[in-house]
């Protein structure tokens, strides 16, 4: 019997087709690459019995198990089945593996479950993007990173979620021992100096790391209740224009990062390119093309920021250019 | 006497008390913790005893209500200067054990050691203390160890068992208030740590040769000068002066005392830029010699009373109980 494959149709069930005839590779989505341990077993079973023994840990912190032949692909989803349950992804059908791959995996860094500098629980919000956004056809990729230092490359994302904490100073228990001032100066912005002994933080310059707050002795300085993320959006690697993501909100609230994320599905599935190649267009080309007032007109359709939310009115996007040499 | 409240009961009597009395006690503030989602126990006035956190030790101290972290001690002008009121109303402060014996040490040095001090002093004489017992040793305390893991001076012993709210009132003044609320009467005695994990022999041959030590190279190599160990500390007791101008107009002021530590820089910074104790571990050494020998060659106790917090605190996991121990062991092999 001849090897007769639907590609496209594979590819969108989360398999890949690999250089060697008749082979390919299944990927599994990890949200937030956050998993229970036992489900490690699983992905070594499959491996060893339908694949080569081999397993990469993608970029996107998925698995993807090599050298399986491709006409085991309804088995393989059968035996994907327990594992999408844990991870509880959003499905059509149960036993017939991933619905969709373009929306890709949601990456995370380790968050605030481990990391003492992490101002949320990245793998957290990863999830809840993921039962959101997920199934879709459409190629956007999310991160969410505990803190500035963005250890997940946030920026390297369409959307980019960057924990923050807004500084609550007590000057009553501080002690002025400038720990604050020299964490700030050294690990961070130096936003912050010391006036009659007690501290002034300079709100322009604070890109609220909490940095103070971990290096605080006497907990004069505290996190905010309130929870707030920097959304740095469209940002992408590629051949024609990679670039950094720019800051789109700052001091935003995670409901309207979801709503805004959902919006733009609108905004795409409205303007994408009808030749876009296998229906994937960064969006970053797409709000090029169209302007970026078009773009923010649908992202912010029924978002009501909150008023400490700092809003970038005009966004231009640089990074490097290999599209246009010469030119 | 003791008596026995239902915790209604106890709740009633507690608000009358808070018409006289300000009470701190340690209690839970969420998300106020070093890090992300994590929590602070520390001191605060507390407006129900509901609010008392009694299943953990305070990360840091009740000392901040006898001394404040941030005191003003007068405001001035020109011509004159005003202090501030002291406390309005009595203070009654629920500690553990080992903190009621810290309270002795802070007595010492703020009343006993020389002229007595009258900010100290005017909140100290209205203040009661009301013990919360130790049903089980905490982590890291050394109580035992210290001889501080029991308690009498206090003016209160409370304990919430289940729906009941036992105390043994040994101030009149408290127990009025008991007698008044009508509950039982029985014997009520304060639960304490028999045995801690952690155990403490302290060095016996100590003297100023110990300087030389190669352990305060170690340890100063891995302190970071922070002075969280002395901030959660019971007994530190080091404050530093600080004059402000207003902003507006600078010719009105006023003097501040506040927390010191020896860990950090500028402790012992001088007039003409002198500094005594530059290097971490000379600070280290200072510390750990003073809460074990300096203050027992001057008052005849040690001043560590195996509260056990700085271990707990220390961003470097470096732990003073060990290195005490360690200090003994070094005798020991000599």
């Amino acid at each position: 019997m001849g090897k007769d494959f639907n590609t496209k149709k594979l590819k969108k069930n989360a398999f890949r087709v690999s250089k060697e005839r008749g082979m390919g590779a299944s990927r599994i989505r990890v949200p937030g690459g956050y998993l229970k341990a036992e489900i490690l077993g699983m992905v070594q079973e499959i491996s060893q019995t339908y694949g080569n023994g081999i397993v990469h840990l993608t970029t996107r912190q998925g698995f993807e198990i090599e050298g399986i032949r491709l006409e085991d692909m309804e088995e393989i989803n059968r035996k994907l089945q327990p594992i999408i349950e844990l991870l509880e992804i959003n499905q059509t059908e149960p036993g017939t593996g991933y619905p969709a791959s373009g929306t890709r995996n949601i990456s995370a860094c380790i968050g605030n479950n481990v990391c003492p500098f992490a101002n949320y629980n990245t793998a957290e919000l990863a999830r809840r993007i993921e039962k959101e956004i997920f199934p879709n056809d459409l190629h956007f990729k999310v991160a969410c990173t505990g803190c500035s230092n963005d250890c997940a490359k946030a920026r390297m994302h369409d959307f980019g979620i960057i924990g923050m904490t807004m500084p609550q100073y007590d000057p009553a228990r501080c002690v002025s021992c400038q720990a604050c001032v020299k964490g700030c100066r050294t690990l961070s912005v130096d936003a912050l100096r010391m006036e009659n002994y007690k501290i002034i933080r300079d709100t322009e310059k604070c890109v609220g790391c909490g940095v103070c707050v971990t290096k605080c002795p006497t907990r004069a300085l505290t996190r905010s209740k309130k929870k707030y993320y920097k959304l740095a959006i469209m940002g992408r690697t590629g051949k024609k224009n990679p670039r950094l993501g720019k800051d789109f909100l700052v001091w935003a609230d995670a409901d309207n990062i979801v709503k805004i994320i959902l919006n733009t599905y609108r905004f795409v599935k409205e303007y994408i390119s009808p030749d876009a190649p296998g229906g994937k267009e960064h969006i970053g080309y797409i709000i090029d093309r169209v302007g970026f007032e078009e773009y923010k007109k649908w992202a912010l359709e029924g978002v009501e920021l909150m008023p400490e939310t700092l809003i970038n009115d005009c966004i231009y996007w640089d990074g490097l250019h290999f599209d246009n040499k010469g030119k | 006497m003791g008596y026995c409240l239902t915790k209604p009961e106890a709740e009633t009597l507690f608000q009358k008390l808070l018409q006289s009395y300000e009470v701190y006690a340690p209690v839970r503030k969420a998300g106020e913790g070093c890090f992300s989602d994590t929590d602070v126990i520390r001191y605060d006035r507390i407006r129900s005893l509901e609010e008392i956190v009694w299943d953990q030790k305070s990360d840091y101290s009740f000392k901040e209500v006898l001394l404040p972290v941030n005191e003003t001690l007068f405001y001035f002008t020109e011509e004159q200067t005003a202090v501030p009121k002291g406390p309005e109303k009595e203070l009654l402060i629920f500690l553990r054990s080992c903190d009621l014996h810290a309270v002795r040490r802070l007595d010492e040095m703020y009343l006993n050691n020389g002229a007595g001090d009258f900010y100290y002093a005017r909140r100290r004489e209205r203040t009661r203390f009301a013990l919360m017992g130790c049903p089980y040793t905490c982590d890291s305390g050394f109580c035992v160890s210290m001889g501080t893991s029991r308690a009498d001076q206090y003016d209160l012993y409370l304990k919430v068992e289940g729906g009941q709210v036992y105390a043994d009132c040994r101030d009149s003044r408290l127990e009025e208030y008991w007698k008044e609320a009508g509950g039982a009467e029985m014997p009520v005695s304060p639960e304490y740590a028999g045995e801690n994990r952690e155990k403490v022999a302290l060095p016996k041959k100590l003297s100023n040769e110990s300087f030389t030590k190669e352990i305060w190279e170690e340890y100063g190599a891995r302190c970071i000068g922070c002075g969280r160990c002395n901030f959660v500390c019971p007994t530190c007791t080091c404050f530093t002066m600080q004059d402000i101008f207003y902003r507006d107009n600078p010719k009105a002021g006023e003097r501040r005392r506040v927390w010191a530590s020896c860990q950090v820089d500028g402790y012992t910074d001088i007039a003409g830029g002198i500094s005594f104790r530059k290097k971490q571990g000379d600070r280290f050494r200072f510390k750990v010699m003073h809460k074990i020998y300096d203050y027992e060659k001057r008052f005849g106790y040690p001043m560590c009373v195996g509260c056990g917090r700085c271990d707990n605190i220390c961003p470097e996991y470096i732990s003073y109980s060990n290195c005490v121990n360690r200090l003994a062991k070094e005798e020991e092999e000599a």
